[in-house]
């Protein structure tokens, strides 16, 4: 789907939390996730601090989107 | 023992009628055999006789399917035939399609084995390549010598009720049919024992032909994203209570798009998941882990970023197959495209 949006014309970030998987398929702009039942954010943590990681996250996916890449890149947090 | 009676289709062009200005004809049937027919009698041998043929031009199958589908099945019945052969039909596409529609057709009306050969190009292969056996061919009909007696071969046995081999066996395009069975070595051997081939430098074939994943060149960045309007997608199956659209727990034949206007966050009394791949347990208790509505609505209001789409577009990950995710992909990006969305997130578990 990731690759199907970008075809399309529209920059797109894929925030995964398997990140071979997304490398293997062929996302171009890839974020990493946290944990697989919580991509987005840690609710081990506490409501406030896995909001803060949620926030933490999408910023970055938003750095990518902003960021020129000749190839796949993983933004690490 | 009487000789098992086939029916022949060909189009215009094989039948000997003409090229591209025959290929209107209507059908019309002939006793016994015509054109290529000949080859695949002799390569019949014994066992089986061609009693009929019945020719069709391509344009004419193509503009009038159904008509003429009921139209060749009184034709081909009054032959009373046990097998029924289309083709060859190499890589010519509408001669592929009606080979195809023909040979589904017929197995299903009469109940008899059929058989037809394309080239792997020919639109008739993906098309049918399920639903019955086509022999792989080369591209011209120079291969006639060649694809007549797989399909004669390959055919009498579905006729004898006999095993029928794999793909590489018998010739015929694979089918996207998967068949267990019992190797007598377990797949840890068989695994270490590629391995040890690979490191000693000899030839190692693999088991399961990996996908092949294309790629697509990365699009320039976004030059400010405070003034674009952002949409999130996922596959982690977020959908509303109840699941209206029956989105699937895993192999999803289809996605959602669901309205988020006016809301700060996404409420787990009016959003789960459906996703069979992964816990529920926190994402069910706060869909926000998944699409992220909470904090895109605060950085919206603040100015990050221009706009959030005013819904989300969703299905599930797990088990869905590459085809139906292509599909999903190129169907919605149309939408966000005409609705102004200048960058996407997508999330997955």
């Amino acid at each position: 789907m990731v690759k199907e949006v970008e075809r399309a014309g529209i920059p797109v970030v894929h925030l995964a939390t398997v990140v071979p998987i997304s490398l293997t398929i062929g996302a171009n702009r890839i974020v990493p996730g946290i944990g697989i039942p919580y991509p987005l954010g840690d609710p081990t943590l506490g409501e406030v601090k896995s909001k803060k990681i949620r926030r933490s996250i999408v910023e970055q996916a938003l750095t990518a989107l902003q960021t020129e890449v000749d190839g796949q890149t993983v933004f690490e947090m | 023992m009487s000789k098992l009676r086939v029916v022949h289709y060909i189009n215009n062009f094989f039948a000997g009628v003409g090229g591209e200005e025959k290929a209107d004809i209507p059908p019309q049937a002939r006793d016994g055999v015509v054109g290529p027919g000949l080859a695949l009698s002799k390569a019949l041998g014994e066992e089986a006789e061609i009693v009929g043929t019945i020719i069709c031009g391509d344009s004419y199958f193509g503009e009038n399917t159904k008509s003429a589908k009921e139209e060749m099945l009184k034709l081909i019945e009054m032959y009373n035939p046990d097998i029924f052969v289309a083709g060859p039909a190499f890589n010519a596409g509408r001669y592929g399609f009606a080979c195809g529609e023909m040979a589904t057709f017929i197995e299903e009306e009469l109940q008899i084995p059929v058989v037809s050969a394309m080239y792997k190009e020919n639109p008739g292969v993906d098309m049918f390549k399920r639903d019955m056996h086509i022999i792989e061919t080369e591209i011209s009909a120079a291969d006639m010598r060649n694809a007549v007696p797989k399909m004669a071969k390959l055919v009498l046995k579905l006729a004898k009720g006999e095993e029928v081999g794999s793909p590489a066996e018998e010739g015929y395009h694979e089918r996207g049919i998967r068949v267990n069975y019992f190797h007598e070595k377990r797949g840890s051997e068989r695994g270490v024992g590629l391995l040890v081939k690979k490191m000693n430098g000899e030839e190692c074939v693999t088991e399961y032909p990996m996908p092949v994943f294309d790629r697509v060149d990365p699009l320039p960045a976004v030059a400010d994203i405070t003034k674009v309007k952002v949409a999130i997608v996922t596959s982690g199956g977020i959908v509303p209570q109840g699941n209206p659209d029956r989105i699937e727990s895993s192999s999803a034949t289809k996605y959602g798009i669901y309205d988020i206007s006016g809301m700060n966050d996404l409420s787990a009394d009016d959003f789960m998941t459906v996703h069979g791949g992964y816990d529920r347990a926190f994402v069910t208790e706060n869909p926000n882990l998944v699409v992220p509505l909470d904090v895109m609505r605060e950085m919206e209001q603040e100015g990050v970023i221009g706009e959030l789409a005013n819904y989300f577009v969703t299905t599930t990950g797990t088990g869905t197959s590459v085809g139906n995710a292509k599909g999903f992909g190129e169907h919605f990006a149309r939408k966000l495209v005409e609705d102004g969305v200048g960058a996407v997130i997508l999330t997955s578990t």
